[in-house]
């Protein structure tokens, strides 16, 4: 790593340029599947100097849930989840060095996570590669009738490495690849114990109700490869094509593809669409009914690990406000955007139909979610 | 791992090789590039809100060139 240093820093070169300051308001929004979560984020970036650019982040998520999960086994609950992060970026001719500090914290959950990376460009900047590692440790723990239980908790931790490449390809196009390795690993567990599930999700087995705790490894491990294009159109617009791969230690695998349109109209206007797909194989431990109690080793019935496809569409709308509307600021912007997903899972059934005692156990309807994601926000630049 | 020590090695290379290559899209010729429309991540709390709904909602994770982090979302 300190040869590799040695060589990024051994280049002549041009300044690099700091990111923009600017502030953002945002206030996000998600319903669906019996959730509704919302809050603000607030990003403020600053220069100190020519060379560091420093940013913080506040962020709330106000999650009132009574999604399938939490109505199979429990009742409507309500929680807040806060997020600071910290990050500082230090420039030195064509090179950049990015420190990061994230903590969150809900009162069930806490994790903090520190990352370091390194850009370099190259080729006339062409050409940008970065080299990430990032370190989380989290405390998983849980609630017993709303109030914190002193004695679950379930220390885990995180560690994830990466390598990004941009690259200029002609006067119109620009492609990145990015690839990932992460693993997930608890910390000082009893074999029986388990950390990487949500401790309040049960299994159910044919004969039983939903009863058992759900039992997981203790370690996951998984690889990603993604791929970006974007192409600017002979008119004011672009259009992008985002695709990845993921596989992980526990069976599943997943691809994803996106398509985006954005359109620029008189200058302060911008439009976007976008249409996503993504789908995923099960893992190996996943069952929406198992046989019978104890029925192997692991046991997962989280519909985030079961087989499923969904597709999301996006449209966006940006105005930038005229130009000395709010003084002393270089330039600002109102944005919306929505987003829909609707996603239908192929081997995880609505055990709430059986509860009901419209459908017999095995045989209810394959659960179906659509979800309503907004993002509405505020940016200034000065 | 493999693929990561794979392209590791690969990107050794071309920063030793970095020198000998010529831009061939000169910087004048990059208003496009430069365009608003033409940033891959132009508002950065909107995209990271973005990917931590996806994160939430599917088991894939990375690759996407989120920096990532603990989301409490099991």
């Amino acid at each position: 790593m300190f040869a590799l240093l040695l060589i990024f820093f051994s280049f002549q070169s041009f300044a690099a340029v700091l990111p923009d300051e600017r502030i953002d308001l945002m206030y996000h929004g998600y319903d669906g599947g019996g959730a509704q979560i919302d809050g603000p984020s607030i990003l403020i970036r600053k220069n100190l100097g020519s060379h560091v650019s420093v940013s913080g982040n506040y962020y709330v998520d106000m999650v009132s849930s009574a999604s399938i999960d939490v109505e199979a086994t429990a009742s409507r609950y309500e929680e807040e989840r806060k997020e600071q992060g910290f990050t500082a970026q230090y420039m030195v001719d064509r090179s950049t060095i990015n420190l990061g500090y994230t903590h969150s914290k809900e009162n069930d959950y806490e994790a903090t996570t520190y990352s370091l990376g390194v850009e370099q460009s190259f080729f006339g900047d062409l050409t940008t590669l970065g080299f990430g590692f990032s370190f989380g440790d989290d405390i998983v723990g849980r609630n017993n009738n709303g109030v914190p239980d002193p004695t679950f908790k379930k220390p885990m931790q995180r560690h994830k490495y990466s390598v990004n490449a941009s690259q200029i390809l002609t006067k119109d196009l620009i492609a990145s690849i990015s690839v990932d390795s992460a693993t997930d690993e608890c910390m000082d567990l009893l074999d029986t114990d388990t950390c990487l599930n949500n401790p309040y999700r049960q299994v159910r087995h044919l004969g039983g109700d939903l009863a058992d705790p759900e039992r997981y490894p203790h370690t996951r491990t998984s690889d990603a490869a993604g791929v970006r294009l974007m192409y600017h159109l002979p008119w004011r617009a672009s259009i992008r094509f985002d695709a990845r791969t993921f596989a992980d230690s526990w069976g599943i695998e997943a691809n994803n593809y996106e398509l985006r349109y954005i359109h620029s109209y008189q200058d302060d206007w911008g439009f976007e669409g976008e249409v996503r797909v993504y789908e995923q194989t099960e893992a190996n431990f996943y069952s929406d009914l198992f046989p019978f109690e104890n029925a192997q080793n692991y046991l997962a019935r989280d519909k985030e690990l079961s087989p499923f496809s969904s597709i999301t569409f996006g449209l966006g709308v940006t105005y930038e406000l005229p130009k000395g509307l709010i003084p002393y600021i270089e330039k600002s912007t109102v944005n919306f955007y929505w987003d829909h997903f609707d996603i239908a899972y192929d081997d995880f059934r609505d055990a709430r139909q059986s509860k009901s005692g419209d459908f017999s156990v095995g045989n209810e309807p394959f659960y179906e979610l659509q979800a309503d994601v907004i993002r509405l926000y505020f940016s200034i630049w000065y | 791992m493999k693929i990561m020590r794979f392209v590791t090695l690969l990107l050794l290379c071309l920063v030793t090789t970095a020198c000998s290559i010529k831009p061939w899209v000169k910087p004048y010729e990059r208003q496009n590039i430069a365009d608003k429309v033409m940033s891959f991540e132009r508002d950065p709390v909107a995209n990271s809100y973005l990917h931590h709904v996806y994160d939430a909602r599917e088991s894939a994770r990375g690759g996407d060139g989120a920096s990532g982090g603990g989301c409490g979302c099991n």
